[in-house]
């Protein structure tokens, strides 16, 4: 403790309860006590913190903003969080070569605010991009709307400077898209803070489009909307996003910070094209065509860019508007093949049923990235029971129809039980090695991503304080 | 292969109560955060110390906590939440509505005002005896006019360094204070509303010429104007830091003088009292004679700039050249959400220029009396906002609330810039007086 505090400074190491308890919990339901929260400045007060903690046989757990859904910056094992929150520095632009060096606690939508005015933008937009930051969104390899046209997080970030369990600081990739030798940067990206702390990333610009245009088509049921997110692939439109929205969800959206979506429809598709402008008009007349087709009941596109934003900054909240439908919300990640939606949606509205629970959907359709939302109250017996395993249920839904269990939110500590759904035990034990590789001592976040240690020579207990119950 | 539910550990378990329970803090507004935390960036604080104890939802957080009995309600979390500006910036972040003022009000009552016991005693004495009985307030203000004209400020220079810098703070008194000359004053022209008009406290003490310019401007516009005698202070600064006896006291009062003068709407030219005015019926809930009166009387209340755009300007406005930018007062944006309305009346002054800043509705660090309870964070905060005017380029700001006002001037000198600032009003009544001079001058 004292080391921390030489290192970092009084103000930067958090002991009391009153001071770590918000670091017990991320955006997700889960939570658990850190025992101590550190926050450096630099990259050299990351790398002696980390030996100070490891010396001290603490666990680290990485963390951003604290936005994630799937538990991963809860300290499942206690130890020390390591909030990347002041590294936030928007270290150079290189408009030449498209790229942006940058810190880890960088706000993903300062990225695009910072080269806008140049035409340029940082394409992965998960919807909390107003809040997590780049350092998270590596470690979960973020997507958001835009992934069907621009990729996940992988897909645009080129090198990453990381310290390692020991303190070491290493560069893996570079500043061109490839390098010679392994893709350790894209073994690094989605690695769920298992494998070390990012301390700096460059990352790639997009240039920005002539044209965006979006619309809105309005369904009265789930089925015939579903059928048109095929249906507009089917037909070789290619959407910059294409994104769904249920009845529960609009009402929610309505009730918090109304974006002006029609509350008694059953499903709504968001749907952008961008572009020159020749293949976007005609782009949005084939996808309207489509939609209406299909058995849209109105499609209306956004006249300006103010209606534009309008309707997406009704999507991008839709998930903290959930709040004005119940206490707590348990969202799932799974992921389908494109052709899977009718079937799967209808399969999540027969679990709803069967387990007697509330789910509003609200997702990336066009990726077949479902993100069903169970609502509850924590606080009635027996109900995260129902939940828990009404979530299970959908998820064995998605993988029993050829899909996966996240699409971008990540394992984290929620599904890391299911993996073996997906996984062999050979599948995982390779994996591990790849951890080990890296992290021979699983020091950074314990817990995450695997189901349990798998049976190898060089697995360890990692020498954590495991509270009872936990399952490392 | 499949795992069954009952063989997975989620880690649930949360640190268990060791403390009492505070009724006090389980509020409803609680349930709306799903802490998805979309308000982070949004927060002055968290902005400046990235930490999440400084961040709305790390509040929210502390408050629920504190609330099931899980931390203390002692210094640790006092200082967290004291360290608030009650901006309200993350209920506009925030896609699920939740009222974070209400929760942060709630925490307040619970561990009274900020500071030292000396200051929490000045704070709860000013709460108490002052704000309520503006009699006092005038005779205060008289002395300290008489200390700032005497030579006895140059005595200010040997006191501490912290006492120098509140010292600093404090504005010239005028030489006048507003007093109406009649209860109630007559429209000019014909006669389109009927409303009434917050005197407030400290309004007509030192910013006096923004009340007699808001009265002109209102009459200009068809407005009889009633300023009841037997309204008060709105305690606003007595609710934002955890008093609630006082200021209901003051509510009642201010119900009953308004409602008793039957007017279509009542006027608020200070965002701070508009957005208290507008939540009398929160402050009162549970007060059964006070409920409905409550409510009749916030569903009146309307911000000065907000009544003018919606009721449309007459009359001819004379040219005020000058090239301004428009600080959102937290409690109009964020507290009212009115964004639009003051940008309205400014285009529709000819000869004027707004420039947009950025980051028009971050908090100037003013805050009621945080800039005295954390000198700090309200500099840090001030010397950021400084540099946005100055990248505007801008003669002037304009802030439509008196805290706002105090501390832009206050920065501006600090800045050794020439920005002046600017009350709404008063840019609107100069331009009814150019029209004015204009034509007096066409006629001889």
């Amino acid at each position: 403790m004292q080391e921390l505090r030489r290192i970092v400074g009084d103000a930067h190491v958090l002991v009391e309860d009153a001071d770590v308890i918000v670091y017990e919990q991320d955006g997700s339901i889960l939570q658990a006590m850190p025992e101590i929260v550190v926050l450096p400045a630099d990259v050299t007060q990351v790398s002696e913190v980390i030996r100070a903690a490891r010396r001290a046989g603490f666990p680290i757990v990485p963390r951003g903003s604290g936005t994630g859904l799937a538990g991963g910056a809860v300290p499942a094992g206690g130890g020390v969080v390591v909030s990347l929150a002041r590294l936030n520095r928007l270290l150079g632009v290189d408009y030449r070569n498209r790229t942006a060096e940058l810190e880890p606690g960088v706000i993903n939508l300062e990225v695009t605010k910072g080269v806008a005015k140049a035409g340029f933008f940082y394409a992965p937009d998960p919807s909390s991009q107003a809040a997590c930051s780049i350092g998270g969104n590596l470690a979960n390899n973020s997507g958001g709307p835009h992934t069907l046209a621009y990729g996940v997080t992988t897909n645009h970030a080129l090198g990453v400077e990381v310290v390692l369990h020991d303190g070491s600081i290493v560069w893996l990739g570079g500043t061109v898209p490839d390098v010679p030798g392994y893709d350790l940067c894209g073994v690094f990206v989605g690695s769920e803070g298992t494998l070390g702390i990012v301390t700096r990333a460059i990352v790639r610009l997009m240039r920005a489009r002539e044209d965006v245009r979006t619309l809105l088509a309005i369904f009265d049921s789930m089925d015939s909307a579903t059928q048109a997110v095929v249906d507009i692939t089917a037909a070789g439109i290619v959407p910059a996003a294409l994104e769904m929205m249920d009845k529960t969800t609009i009402e929610a959206v309505e009730r918090g910070a109304p974006a002006g979506y029609p509350r008694d429809a059953e499903a709504v598709l968001l749907l952008e094209v961008e572009g020159v402008r020749e293949y976007t008009e005609r782009a949005l007349r084939m996808a309207h065509e489509v939609c209406t087709r299909a058995g849209a009941r109105q499609v209306r596109a956004a006249r300006d860019e103010q209606e534009r934003q309008a309707l997406w900054k009704g999507r991008k909240g839709a998930f903290g508007a959930l709040g004005t439908l119940a206490p707590n919300y348990y969202v799932m990640d799974g992921v389908v093949p494109r052709s899977k939606l009718p079937q799967t949606m209808r399969a999540v509205a027969e679990i709803a049923e069967q387990y007697q629970v509330r789910i509003a959907n609200v997702f990336h359709a066009g990726d077949g990235n479902l993100h069903p939302n169970i609502l509850f109250d924590i606080r009635v017996p027996g109900a995260l029971d129902r939940v828990i395993e009404a979530g299970a249920a959908i998820l064995r839904a998605c993988v029993a129809v050829g899909g996966s269990l996240t699409g971008e939110h990540g394992i984290g500590l929620e599904k890391r039980d299911y993996m073996e759904w997906l996984f062999s035990k050979d599948d995982l034990e390779a994996m591990t090695r790849v951890r080990l590789a890296f992290d021979p001592q699983r020091a950074f976040n314990p817990g995450k991503i695997f189901p349990t240690p798998v049976s190898c020579g060089e697995v360890r207990r990692a020498p954590a304080r495991i509270p009872e119950g936990l399952w490392i | 292969m499949e795992t069954s539910v009952s063989s997975m550990h989620l880690p649930l378990q949360r640190t268990e109560p060791h403390g009492p329970v505070v009724p006090g803090l389980q509020i409803p507004e609680l349930d709306q955060c799903v802490h998805c935390g979309l308000c982070l960036t949004q927060c002055p604080t968290y902005r400046v110390t990235r930490l999440e104890t400084e961040s709305p939802r790390g509040r929210i957080h502390l408050v629920r906590a504190a609330g099931e009995g899980r931390i203390s309600t002692g210094e640790r979390f006092a200082e967290h939440l004291n360290l608030c500006l009650m901006c309200r910036a993350c209920e506009t972040a925030c896609p699920s509505g939740v009222k974070y003022g209400r929760i942060a009000e709630a925490a307040r009552e619970v561990i009274g005002p900020p500071g030292s016991a000396l200051s929490r005693a000045v704070a709860r004495l000013a709460f108490t005896q002052l704000f309520p009985r503006l009699g006092r307030m005038r005779v205060l203000l008289r002395l300290l006019r008489f200390y700032q004209r005497s030579g006895l400020r140059a005595v200010a220079r040997v006191l501490p360094r912290r006492l120098r810098e509140m010292e600093a703070l404090l504005p010239p008194v005028p030489a006048r204070f507003f007093t109406p000359e009649a209860e109630v004053l007559p429209a000019i022209g014909t006669r389109r509303a009927r409303v009434g008009l917050l005197n407030g406290c400290i309004m007509p003490l030192l910013f006096g010429d923004i009340n007699a310019a808001t009265v002109r401007v209102l009459r200009r516009n068809g407005c009889e104007v009633v300023i009841p005698k037997g309204q008060g202070c709105c305690g606003a600064l007595n609710v934002h830091n955890g008093e609630t006896t006082a200021a209901k006291a003051m509510a009642k009062r201010n119900i009953d003088a308004f409602l008793a003068a039957g007017v279509d709407a009542v006027i608020v030219n200070a965002a701070g009292c508009g957005a208290t005015m507008k939540e009398y019926d929160h402050l009162l809930r549970g007060d059964p004679e006070y409920t409905e009166k409550a409510a009749r009387f916030s569903a009146l209340c309307r911000d000065a700039s907000e009544f003018l755009a919606d009721l449309g300007l007459t009359g001819p406005l004379g040219p005020v050249d000058m090239t301004v930018t428009y600080q959102d007062p937290c409690h109009l944006a964020h507290g009212q959400k009115v964004r639009a309305q003051p940008r309205q009346l400014l285009a529709a002054i000819p000869g004027l220029t707004l420039i947009e800043m950025e980051a028009s509705d971050r908090c100037c660090g003013s805050a009621g009396i945080y800039n005295v309870t954390h000198p700090e964070m309200s500099r840090t905060l001030l010397d950021e906002k400084m540099t946005s005017i100055g990248r505007t380029g801008a003669e002037a700001v304009v802030a439509p609330n008196p805290g706002c006002m105090l501390q832009l001037r206050y920065g501006a000198q600090r800045a050794k810039a020439g920005t002046a600032v600017y009350h709404l009003m008063d840019l609107l009544d100069q331009a009814y007086q150019a029209a004015e001079d204009d034509a007096g001058r066409a006629r001889a």
